[in-house]
């Protein structure tokens, strides 16, 4: 199973930032292994991010994203204690949710 | 994850940032470069699965590693790091951080010592338990003072070792580490070198690993980090864990100490 | 399980992210959105990128900045923002002019968004970094070049 998220999400003067980092290999399918051979492409490719529920932010991913993905973004709204969820999936049908609360 | 200081840093090696050095606005960039990385730093993925890892009962013992002793009582890790290598009475032996864990796995959760190390560094797509144990017991020292008095006999008798080697030349191209970090202001290409016979150098140096290299995509561990060194000087490589490594880190530590831990770092 | 929840679990593997969120009862299928635009990703130059995004034609335009540093010591990780002050900013793409695929990503940004992501790419070399914005309709676009060094020594 995929390794946790770390999602950062604090509300200021109405507009609520939100960091993520999600753990991800992100192989390009253009590296080659110790023995010569294409390791195949593994990436995720869709993103969601809801507040209380409310779609915030969708992105897609291709290969040139950064191994270990990182993720910026704000929003207006959020309050303290609002939940904020990020889901991903991946091009072999991973996925992986985590959940905070805005603080 | 907000608390935390970013930890800022320089180039890769020891190096040191902020020197004058004329280069101007490549300099600038690089720095923003870094200033860009240090706010989300893959690291902290690798702490919360080294936090799960040391909670969660594993091996043929099925224990988990909260009574492992690094140095301040078992399962007591804040600060530990900063305060590593040390004497441990129980193995009459001074160890570090890495050498300590890899007891306790073998020890208390009853691991083979090579199963254990086998994987003492990731590989792509093979990641490192060790990495992301250190990883999280390194955090427990952020913000916390660098103290390795090395007061000891054993101690003491490894940071002259550590210090021999240092300054020892070595290998095809009669190298030593003093050659490139035995002075001020010296740089290799855009990396500045830091000197790590000042305390303001080691501590630069020491106290920002574990750190993530976003080259590689993982985290680099002292005994990495050292191990590679010495690759690069076209030394022999010296075995994980061993003495010579462990006594370069006192060397270093005793001359960091008293700089502040800023854990884990991010470096090109 | 009720045989809709079931039918749109077997449907999921063709679904994509909301496909699969919807079908989990973790967003409502309105929100729904694109599946993966491969043509776009596996798209290997600009004009072909710009086509598949429907963006065929984004004039440039100074109300997009790019937020980057000049020069990236690695190219594995580049940290790369869009950021603009125009009002309904649909969506944002990011593309690398001389990687294989441009496409890096591509952000959609709800009603109440801000115009403001940031992610970190990989860059194969110095290269143009495109930023591609969607606002009421129109695509407009923006570059900057971002030189990778991998200077010193490899430790």
């Amino acid at each position: 199973m995929a390794d946790p998220m770390k999602i950062r999400a604090s509300a200021k003067d109405g507009i609520t930032e939100v960091k993520v980092l999600m753990s991800h290999e992100m192989e390009t399918g253009q590296r080659k292994d110790s023995s010569g051979n294409l390791v195949p492409a593994h990436f995720i490719t869709e993103l969601s991010a809801e507040h209380n529920g409310k779609q915030v932010l969708a992105a897609q991913f291709g290969t040139a994203v950064s191994k270990n993905p990182y993720l910026a973004f704000k929003f207006k709204g959020g309050a303290k204690g609002d939940k904020l969820a990020v889901s991903w999936v991946d091009n072999k049908g991973d996925k992986r949710t985590d959940e905070v609360q805005i603080n | 994850m907000s608390t935390r200081l970013p930890a800022v840093l320089a180039a890769v090696g020891f190096g040191l940032a902020g020197t004058a050095i004329a280069q101007g606005s490549t300099m600038d960039e690089i720095a923003k470069y870094r200033e860009m990385l240090a706010d989300g730093n893959p690291a902290e993925l690798l702490e919360l699965k080294g936090e799960s890892l040391w909670k969660t009962p594993r091996g043929p013992k099925n224990a988990s590693l909260e009574q492992c002793d690094m140095g301040l009582g078992p399962g007591k890790l804040d600060g530990a790091y900063a305060q590593l290598p040390r004497y441990f009475a129980d193995t009459r032996k001074v160890m570090d951080v890495e050498s300590r864990l890899v007891h306790c796995m073998v020890s208390l959760q009853g691991f083979q010592y090579e199963d254990v190390t086998r994987q003492w560094f990731s590989r792509p797509g093979k990641e490192s338990e060790i990495e992301a144990l250190v990883t999280y017991i390194g955090g427990k020292s952020n913000g916390m003072k660098i103290d390795v008095p090395a007061r000891h006999p054993e101690e003491a008798r490894m940071a002259k070792v550590g210090e021999y080697i240092f300054y020892r030349r070595s290998g095809p191209q009669d190298f030593s580490c003093a050659i490139c970090h035995g002075q001020d202001d010296k740089r290799i290409r855009l990396q500045d070198l830091g000197n790590l016979t000042t305390q303001a150098g080691a501590g630069m140096a020491m106290s920002t690993w574990p750190s993530y290299r976003v080259s590689q995509g993982a985290v680099w561990t002292m005994q990495r980090r050292l191990i590679d060194c010495m690759r690069q000087a076209r030394w022999p490589e010296p075995k994980y864990l061993s003495d010579s490594v462990i006594a370069l880190q006192v060397y270093l530590q005793k001359t960091a100490s008293g700089t502040v831990m800023q854990t884990p770092g991010i470096k090109r | 399980m009720n045989m809709q929840r079931r039918e749109a679990l077997k449907a999921g593997g063709g679904l994509g992210l909301f496909g699969l969120l919807a079908a989990a009862g973790l967003i409502t299928p309105g929100q729904a959105r694109a599946e993966w635009n491969k043509s776009a990703f596996d798209a290997k130059s600009i004009e072909d990128t710009l086509k598949a995004l429907g963006a065929t034609g984004a004039q440039s335009s100074t109300d997009i900045q790019i937020t980057a540093p000049d020069i990236a010591e690695n190219g594995a990780v580049v940290p790369v923002g869009v950021v603009s002050a125009l009002a309904g900013v649909e969506a944002i793409a990011i593309l690398i002019e001389k990687n294989p695929n441009p496409l890096a990503a591509s952000f959609m940004l709800p009603a109440g968004t801000e115009a403001s992501v940031q992610t970190r790419v990989k860059m194969g070399q110095t290269s143009d970094v495109i930023a591609i914005v969607k606002a009421g309709g129109k695509f407009i676009m923006t570059k900057k070049e971002i030189k990778v060094t991998l200077g010193g020594c490899g430790g």
